[in-house]
């Protein structure tokens, strides 16, 4: 409910390009209200990483919600939709996202790897999608609490910044499956830590209010699952563009 | 003995005015039926989660919800009726009752499952996207089936929303201890019952749920509410009435209502989350429903308190036509509450199976509450007629019916 008064300020709503990502992509038109794709915490490490060393390193951690089942489901993924939008966004950088993605893994689990990734990759920024697992199993709020904090610690002490991407909103589930308990944890973690938080559940339950998708639908066809992937990664990517303060300029230069 | 007999029967159908001077009120209170009735159908309203209605109920302007107003009102009521009964008829009759009310809960919950189990069943085999291929493997638990309704029997899984009925069982299970001292050391009780629910969050006391984890309304901490409305009935109302009198309690539970109003503001105005200073989210959050948090408590405290003094026992607004409704339903609480829970599956089954527009989520929430009340009506007017046939009133007054409104 909380995030259904989203569809009250859509009017703040900026058109996130449409361009096409790849030739085989349908072009996905999805209109983002202003408030997912801004933060109040900045993202410095990644301002810095550009200004300094002309290269953003991003890892992506997450479980089965940060892929699309089926043939080349990672390329349709909004991992790959973020950093291709990233790389137009952003000419003359170096822009690599590396993804760590595994299904049915907990935040406790996430967070216990997270030294490996960060060793191995030295991202300057970590884009870490958590909670449905946790919701899935009944892990204990507190737990998955602490598990969050310990992994954003490390994160953190990691030199890297962190953006969170919480749930996905799923209609059909609701009823059996309540995440809003985890999302709130996930909405204070990222306060008390100094994270982003890139409210997924938000946006794609403002895109149901607003007919962008009918995420009520039951199919078996992947479209709609891959223009969604789609929309969620150039957010990402707008919300990276603003919150680490990289200039309108750059940003017209790369339309 | 005898006529003392008589007497506690024909009072088991609450309502009986008058008995023989005991130290606390043995009128029913029309405002808890009014209350527990407006708790319920805000209950429903929320159980509903696609409902721009959801937009008038009092979770949304405070910190506390409809759940802490029914189980303050269910703990006040059970000490109402079975109180009574424990003075006039012992120990092992009252608590035979008390937990037979506790069976008739389980029953009703395990009805609810059915429906529950019958609808995921439905979902399972017609939904099917790529886009939730992770949030599809809730569903898993029906490839085990006995394991789930194993653990269904033993309360242990509960679908959502379906968590206030086992934490309404348990707590009447331990009623009778409770009760007994109550009505001797009623002051003992309550910080017995204070005593618990510290103990529940310092060594994070909960029951198990299954899968994993812990049951969604912690009925250590919740307990306190429920012993603090059964605390209430059995004359701690009058005891703390001076102090609700008192223009010192209504500035505070006014000034605190007002806070709660402006942090809950901040939820939904993401903009005005900057004006809450850090060290008071740090402090304040997360405000915990599972465990009944402090806040949560003073918020029904304060909004009790702002009751109590606004609409009196003999407000003449209790005999409103208007309100009838509301006191009808409170007063068939059990079966009112599970239609509800019913009525919230089936309402959120038609907006996701077809349409989810505002016109009919606001239909739906009308028509939803319609049904309750024709249903109370329905209830009241089966007791009516049964209480008047001859041969019945017997019957009626063994089988229980105060309790079928504890």
């Amino acid at each position: 409910m909380k995030r259904g008064m989203r569809s009250f300020i859509a009017f703040l709503a900026v058109f996130v390009t449409a361009a096409a990502v790849g030739a085989e992509e349908p072009a996905a038109v999805c209109d983002v209200p202003d408030s997912f794709v801004s933060s109040d915490t900045d993202l410095a490490r990644v301002t810095a990483a550009i200004k300094e060393q002309k290269r953003l390193d991003i890892s992506v951690i997450g479980t089965a919600s940060s892929m699309l089942p089926g043939p080349n489901g990672a390329h349709f993924a909004y991992p790959a939709h973020m950093e291709d939008a990233l790389k137009r966004l952003l000419p003359g950088i170096e822009v690599k996202v590396n993804t760590h993605v595994t299904p049915r893994t907990t935040t406790a689990e996430m967070a216990a790897g997270l030294k490996t990734i960060l060793d191995q990759d030295k991202p300057a920024l970590v884009v870490w999608q958590a909670g449905t697992a946790d919701a899935l199993q009944g892990i204990e709020p507190d737990d998955f609490h602490a598990s969050l904090d310990s992994g954003l610690d490390a994160i953190q002490d990691a030199g890297a910044d962190v953006i969170l991407v919480n749930m996905q909103f799923s209609p059909r589930t609701e009823s059996l499956l309540d995440v809003s308990a985890y999302a709130d944890i996930m909405h204070w973690a990222a306060q008390q830590h100094g994270a982003v938080l890139f409210d997924r559940l938000g946006l794609m339950h403002a895109w149901a209010d607003q007919g962008t998708f009918d995420l009520y639908a039951a199919t078996k066809d992947y479209a709609m699952a891959r223009k969604v992937h789609a929309c969620i990664g150039r957010a990402l990517a707008s919300l990276i563009i603003n919150a680490a303060h990289l200039d309108g300029e750059k940003l017209q230069t790369a339309h | 003995m005898a006529a003392n007999l008589r007497l506690a029967s024909t009072e088991a159908v609450a309502r009986a005015p008058a008995a023989p001077a005991p130290a606390f009120s043995t009128e029913r209170d029309l405002r808890l039926d009014l209350f527990r009735g407006v708790a319920l159908w805000l209950i429903f309203l929320d159980h509903i989660p696609q409902n721009v209605v959801n937009w008038f109920t009092i979770r949304n302007y405070g910190f506390s919800d409809a759940t802490e107003i029914f189980i303050f009102i269910s703990g006040y009521t059970a000490a109402f009726v079975y109180g009574r009964a424990m003075r006039e008829r012992g120990f092992v009759v009252s608590s035979a009752r008390i937990l037979r009310r506790a069976w008739q809960i389980y029953v009703a919950h395990i009805f609810l499952f059915t429906i529950f189990m019958a609808e995921i069943a439905y979902v399972a085999a017609t939904f099917d996207n790529p886009l939730y291929a992770e949030e599809m493997n809730i569903l898993d638990f029906l490839k085990q089936p006995d394991i789930t309704i194993f653990q269904a029997l033993l309360l242990k899984f509960k679908p959502v929303n379906m968590d206030v009925l086992p934490l309404y069982i348990v707590l009447l299970l331990f009623f009778p201890p409770m009760l007994l001292l109550l009505l001797r050391q009623p002051a003992l009780a309550l910080i017995g019952s204070a005593a618990l629910y510290v103990l529940a969050w310092k060594f994070d006391l909960n029951l198990p749920a299954y899968p994993n984890g812990v049951w969604f309304f912690n009925p250590f901490a919740w307990q306190l509410l429920f012993v603090f409305g059964a605390w209430c009935a059995l004359g701690g109302a009058q005891r703390l009435s001076g102090l609700m009198r008192s223009p010192v309690v209504l500035a505070l539970a006014v000034l605190y209502l007002i806070f709660a109003f402006a942090i809950t503001l901040t939820w939904y105005v993401e903009p005005l989350g900057r004006y809450v200073p850090n060290w008071l989210s740090e402090w304040m959050y997360p405000i915990d429903k599972t465990n009944l948090d402090v806040l949560r408590f003073a918020h029904f405290l304060a909004l009790a308190a702002l009751t109590v003094r606004f609409v009196p026992r003999d407000w003449p607004g209790l005999k409103w036509p208007v309100l009838q409704p509301a006191i009808r339903c409170g007063q068939h609480s059990l079966e009112i509450f599970c239609l509800g829970v019913f009525l919230a599956f089936a309402g959120q089954f038609i907006i996701s199976e077809y349409s989810g527009g505002p016109l009919v989520q606001i239909a739906i929430s009308v028509i939803g509450i319609l049904i309750m009340i024709a249903t109370a009506s329905l209830l009241s007017w089966y007791k009516a007629v049964e209480g008047r046939s001859p041969s019945s009133r017997a019957k009626a007054a063994n089988a229980d019916l105060a309790g079928g409104e504890a």
